[in-house]
C-alpha cells in the first residue's frame, strides 16, 4: 500500500505558548502528505453509491441484473447484503446502512457497486433499475410534528423544556421577533473518501478520514456483524471536517464490498455526492420575546426554536440541548421561557456543524439584542454591557458560570479597534467587485457588533474522556517522546499541540506523534472545541505518569518508559426534564465581532470591509494556531450571513456543487484585527477554553447587524441575499 | 489510449487511459502522484492548479489526452529533494496550512503570481488567489505568507 499515515516529528520545536510549525506541514505543502483521498493498493476496487432521487418513496423493488452484467463489475449490494446491524447512528440507531424498503431524503444510499475503474462503478450505478412509489414528502419544520410520522416514534425527536424564575414576568418594553437560518454546509474541501482492506482474520482494515475512530468503529463493526477488535481504524489525512465526519458516509459501504469481494476497495465522493453524504447545520425557526426596564436591562426572555433534523437524527438531540440552554445569548436574565423542538422532516439530514445549535441561536438573540437597542435608543453596545453575564452569572440552565466571561470586555475591545479608511472609488474595493457594478453610487456603509457563547466538551452527563501514551526512550544518547491517541487531526493542529505539551512536561525536544488508530483506547469526538482540553489534559497526564518514572534522570540507558492514561474532564449532569435546570456543560467559551461593510443597495450586493474579534482563550497553547482557528471560524460565519446555504425546494437541494453552494473567497474576506485574551480557566488543563467554535457564532450576527445599520432594513434570516435588501 | 507527457520535467507514459479521464485523475491514480487534489473536479475551488506548459490550470478541467506531449509541473515538483520552494516554506511558517487540502493549488497559484509580479500588492494578490477555496484559514495568514515569499525574493 502507498501513502500510508506517517509518524510525525518536527523541525521546529517549541512548548506551550509558543508557535512552532505543524509537524505535518512540509509533506501538505510538498503535496506527500496522504489524505484519505489518496490512498492507493495493487489490486484495488473502486466503490461507489447509488442514492434515493426522491426526498420520500416506498422502494417496491431492486433489479441489480443489468448492472452485474457490466464487464469489470465485482459486486452490487443491496440491503440484503448487510451483514449486521442495518441500522446506525450517533445517538438514535435510526438510519439504515442501504435503505430497505423506503428513502427518507433525496440521496440516501440503496445499493453499491464495486468495480475495476470509478467509471465503470458509475455506469453500473445507473444501470439499477429501482422501482419507487414516490411519497409527499414532509418539510416544514414547524408543523412536521404534527403531520405525517416518518419514524415509529414520530416526528419529534427532542424537545428542551427551559422554566426559569417568574414566568409571568412583565416588563416595560417588549421586543419581538420570528428568524430564520437557512441550512448551512461544512464544505469540508477533501471530500468523504476512504480505503477498505479486507484481513485474514475475516476482519477489515480501513483507512478513512473522520472526527471519532472509536464511534465509526462501534458502529461500523455493528453494521458488519463483527466483533469491534476485528474492524480497526486509521486515520489517514483529514481535508478539513467541521462536524460533517462526525457520522457515518462511506466507512461500512466501503467495508462491505471489501468484505464481499476479497478486494481493498476505495470510495471517494466527488463534491456533489460530499452534498449528500454528510449532515449539515439545521436550518432554524426562532420566535423571540425579549422584554427590559427603560435602562435596558432584560426582565425575561422567551424563545420558541425549532430546529429541522432532517431525515435521521444523528446528533440533533444535542443541538437542541445547545440552542436551548445558550439560548438567551452571554446575558443575564432571570425569567427565562424557552421551548426548543428538534424535528424529523424529508430535508437533507442535520447534525453536527461548528457552532452546534449556538449559531442558530446567536443570530436570533442578537438580533433582539439590536432592536432593543433601537427601541430604547441606546447603542447596540451599551445596551449588551447593560446585560453581559459576568463570572458568577447563572444560565437559564441554574448553572453557574464559574470561570471568566468577560463579556463587556470583549464588546470594548472589538468597539476600540480603529476603524477601516472611508470607501475608496477602487473597484476592487466596491460590493461586486471588478465586475464593474458600481464606482460607489448607492453604496453606503454600516457597523454591526455581536457577541456568542459557546459549551465547551460534551454536556448533560456525557462520560467524556481522552487517551493518551506517552513513552519515553533515549534515541542517539538523547531522551526522545512518541505520543499515542486517537484523537483525530482535523486541520486544527492537534499534533502541534501534542508535541508542544510534551515537550513542555517532559524537558524533551524531540517528539514524535504516531499516526491515530483504533489500537488505543477512545480519543472522543474532534467536536465541541474539545481536543486541545481532553486529548490535551490525556496527554498531559500520561507526561505526568511518565514524569513520576523518571524522576530527575536526563539518561535512562535502555529503559522504556511507557504510560497510557485516560482523562476526563469535571462531570456534567443531565437537564431535569421539567424545568430544564442542571449543571449540563463543561465550560463556556466568548467571542464578539465588530463588523464594518458597504451595501450596493441597488443590486443588493454586500462587501465586507473588515471583520473584528477578541476572544477569551483562557491560555493561547500555541497562539498562531488560535489566532487561524478565529479567522477560520469568523469566515464561516461570514459565509452564513451572506452566501451560504443548502437550498431545497420539496426536500430537494438545488445546489450541490461549488458552482451554487458559495463559500468564501480571498476577495470575500476581510481584514481582520483580532485581540486574544488569557483569562485561565482553573478548571481546565493550562486553563485553556476551547477556541474553535466561538468565532463562528458572533461572526455572523455582527455582520447582518451592520447590513442593517447600512440599510435600515430589519433581516431577519441568513444568509441574507441580494433580493432581500432590493425587495426585488 | 497512451498518453505520453512530461510530468516535473520527467518523461512519463499513462496505459490504457479511459477517454473521459481528467489530467488530475491520471495524475492521481495512475502516475503516482497525488499532490494536486480532488476537492471539487468542477473548476471552483482550484485545489488541483498544476502547471501545463508554465500556465496554471484546474487539472481537474483538462482531458488527460490534452497533456499529450506537453509539460506539466506538479505541487510535487516545485522543489527539488529535501528543500521546500520559498513559497511552501513560507506557508509552513505562517501558519497558511491547516487541513492542507487547499494548500497545493494555492503553493502552486502564488508560485505563478511570484513569477509573474515582484512585489504584488494585497490587491493583486487577492486576485491571484481568487479562483482557490480554503475552507480553514479565512485566508489572512495565506495573504500573510505570499507576503513572506514575496519578500525574501
Amino acid at each position: 500500500m502507498t501513502l500510508t499515515p506517517a509518524e510525525l516529528t518536527s523541525a521546529v520545536s517549541g512548548g506551550i505558548g509558543t508557535s512552532p510549525q505543524r509537524p505535518d506541514g512540509n509533506l501538505k505543502v510538498r503535496g506527500e502528505f496522504a489524505y484519505a483521498s489518496d490512498l492507493w493498493h495493487e489490486d484495488m476496487i473502486w466503490g461507489a453509491t447509488l442514492r434515493s432521487p426522491h426526498p420520500y418513496a416506498r422502494i417496491k423493488s431492486i433489479d441489480i441484473t443489468e448492472a452485474l452484467k457490466i464487464p469489470g463489475v465485482y459486486a452490487v449490494l443491496t440491503h440484503e447484503d448487510v451483514p449486521g446491524r442495518n441500522l446506525y447512528g450517533l445517538e438514535h440507531k435510526d438510519q439504515p446502512v442501504l435503505a430497505v424498503d423506503i428513502v427518507r431524503y433525496q440521496g440516501e444510499p440503496i445499493a453499491l457497486v464495486g468495480a475495476d475503474h470509478p467509471e465503470t462503478a458509475n455506469r453500473a450505478v445507473k444501470r439499477i433499475k429501482v422501482e419507487f412509489e414516490v411519497l409527499t414528502p414532509v418539510t416544514d419544520m414547524e408543523t412536521a410534528a404534527d403531520d405525517t410520522p416518518l419514524h415509529p416514534g414520530g416526528n419529534l425527536v427532542r424537545h428542551v423544556h427551559i422554566r426559569r424564575g417568574d414566568q409571568n414576568a412583565e416588563a416595560e418594553v417588549v421586543i419581538t421577533g420570528r428568524y430564520e437560518v437557512g441550512m448551512q454546509d461544512q464544505a469540508f474541501l477533501g471530500p468523504e473518501s476512504g480505503l477498505a482492506l479486507p484481513a485474514e482474520d475475516g476482519g477489515v482494515d480501513l483507512y478513512i478520514a473522520t472526527q471519532w475512530l472509536h464511534v465509526d468503529r462501534a458502529q461500523t463493526a455493528a453494521a458488519l456483524g463483527l466483533p469491534e477488535e476485528k474492524v480497526r481504524l486509521t486515520l489517514s489525512g483529514v481535508g478539513g471536517a467541521f462536524g460533517g465526519r462526525e457520522d457515518l458516509s462511506m466507512q461500512v459501504h466501503a467495508c462491505m464490498l471489501a468484505l464481499h469481494t476479497g478486494k481493498p476497495t476505495k470510495m471517494v465522493y466527488n463534491r456533489e455526492e460530499s452534498f449528500y453524504g454528510h449532515v449539515h447545520r439545521h436550518p432554524a425557526v426562532l420566535y423571540y420575546e425579549h422584554g427590559a426596564d427603560h435602562t435596558g436591562k432584560l426582565v425575561y426572555v422567551k424563545a420558541r426554536i425549532y430546529l429541522d433534523g432532517g431525515a435521521y437524527a444523528s446528533s440533533t438531540p444535542a443541538v437542541v440541548a445547545n440552542a436551548a440552554t445558550l439560548g438567551v445569548g452571554p446575558y443575564e436574565a432571570d425569567n427565562v421561557t424557552i421551548d426548543c423542538y428538534g424535528v424529523y422532516t424529508n430535508n437533507p439530514p442535520c447534525g453536527a456543524m461548528r457552532g452546534f445549535g449556538a449559531v442558530q441561536a446567536g443570530f436570533a438573540y442578537e438580533s433582539q439584542m439590536d432592536k432593543l437597542a433601537e427601541a430604547l435608543n441606546m447603542s447596540p453596545v451599551d445596551v449588551r454591557i447593560r446585560n453581559a453575564m459576568t463570572e458568577g452569572s447563572l444560565m437559564p440552565t441554574g448553572q453557574k458560570v464559574d470561570s471568566a466571561a468577560p463579556v463587556a470586555q470583549l464588546l470594548k475591545l472589538v468597539q476600540d479597534k480603529p476603524m477601516p479608511p472611508p470607501a475608496v472609488n477602487d473597484l476592487r474595493h466596491m460590493p461586486g467587485g471588478v465586475s464593474n457594478t458600481t464606482h460607489g453610487e448607492g453604496v453606503v456603509r454600516g457597523v454591526g457588533y455581536a457577541v456568542g457563547i459557546k459549551n465547551i466538551c460534551f454536556s448533560e452527563g456525557y462520560d467524556d474522556y481522552s487517551t493518551a501514551r506517552v513513552r519515553l526512550q533515549m534515541v542517539g544518547g538523547e531522551l526522545t517522546a512518541m505520543v499515542h491517541t486517537a484523537a483525530c487531526e482535523v486541520g486544527q493542529g492537534l499534533v502541534t499541540i501534542m508535541q508542544q505539551i510534551v515537550r513542555t512536561e517532559l524537558g524533551v525536544e524531540r517528539v514524535t506523534v504516531l499516526p491515530m488508530d483504533t489500537s488505543i483506547g477512545n480519543g472522543g469526538s474532534t467536536s465541541a472545541s474539545r481536543q486541545t482540553y481532553v486529548t490535551g489534559g490525556a496527554v498531559k497526564a500520561a507526561c505526568a505518569a511518565v514524569r513520576a518514572k523518571l524522576g530527575d534522570r536526563t539518561d535512562i540507558g535502555d529503559e522504556v518508559i511507557d504510560e497510557t492514561v485516560e482523562w476526563r474532564h469535571r462531570a456534567t449532569e443531565p437537564l431535569d426534564p421539567e424545568t430544564g435546570q442542571g449543571n449540563a456543560h463543561v465550560q463556556y467559551g466568548f467571542a464578539a465581532h465588530r463588523a464594518v461593510v458597504d451595501v450596493d443597495t441597488e443590486l443588493g450586493l454586500v462587501k465586507v470591509v473588515q471583520l473584528d474579534c477578541a476572544q477569551d482563550v483562557g491560555k493561547a497553547l500555541n497562539p498562531q494556531a488560535v489566532v487561524g482557528q478565529i479567522q477560520g471560524g469568523s469566515a464561516q460565519g461570514l459565509g452564513l450571513a451572506v452566501m451560504e446555504e443548502i437550498q431545497t425546494a420539496d426536500g430537494k437541494v438545488r445546489n450541490p456543487s461549488f458552482t451554487d453552494y458559495l463559500i468564501p473567497t480571498v476577495l470575500d474576506m476581510p481584514p481582520m484585527n483580532i485581540d486574544v485574551l488569557e483569562l485561565a480557566d482553573p478548571h481546565a488543563p493550562y486553563g485553556i477554553r476551547g477556541v474553535g467554535e466561538p468565532p463562528t457564532i458572533s461572526s455572523t450576527p455582527a455582520i447582518v447587524a451592520a447590513i442593517r445599520a447600512a440599510t435600515g432594513l430589519a433581516l431577519t434570516r441568513v444568509p441574507v441575499r441580494p433580493e432581500h435588501l432590493t425587495n426585488t | 489510449m497512451r498518453v505520453n507527457v512530461t510530468v516535473n520535467g520527467e518523461q512519463r507514459q499513462a496505459d490504457d487511459v479511459w477517454e473521459g479521464e481528467s489530467l488530475l485523475y491520471m495524475l492521481r491514480e495512475r502516475l503516482g502522484l497525488p499532490g494536486s487534489k480532488n476537492a471539487c473536479e468542477q473548476g471552483e475551488c482550484g485545489s488541483c492548479t498544476v502547471y501545463l506548459d508554465d500556465v496554471p490550470v484546474c487539472s481537474c478541467l483538462v482531458a488527460a489526452g490534452q497533456a499529450q506531449d506537453r509539460e506539466v509541473r506538479t505541487v510535487e515538483g516545485l522543489a527539488e529533494g529535501e528543500s521546500l520552494d520559498p513559497v511552501q516554506e513560507a506557508f509552513v511558517e505562517a501558519g497558511a496550512v491547516q487541513c492542507g487540502f487547499c494548500t497545493p493549488g494555492l503553493v502552486v497559484a502564488a508560485h505563478d503570481l511570484l513569477n509573474r509580479v515582484d512585489n504584488p500588492s494585497d490587491p493583486e494578490i487577492r486576485e491571484a488567489l481568487a479562483g482557490n477555496l480554503c475552507r480553514c484559514t479565512g485566508y489572512e495568514k495565506i495573504l500573510d505568507a505570499v507576503r513572506l515569499a514575496a519578500s525574501r525574493k
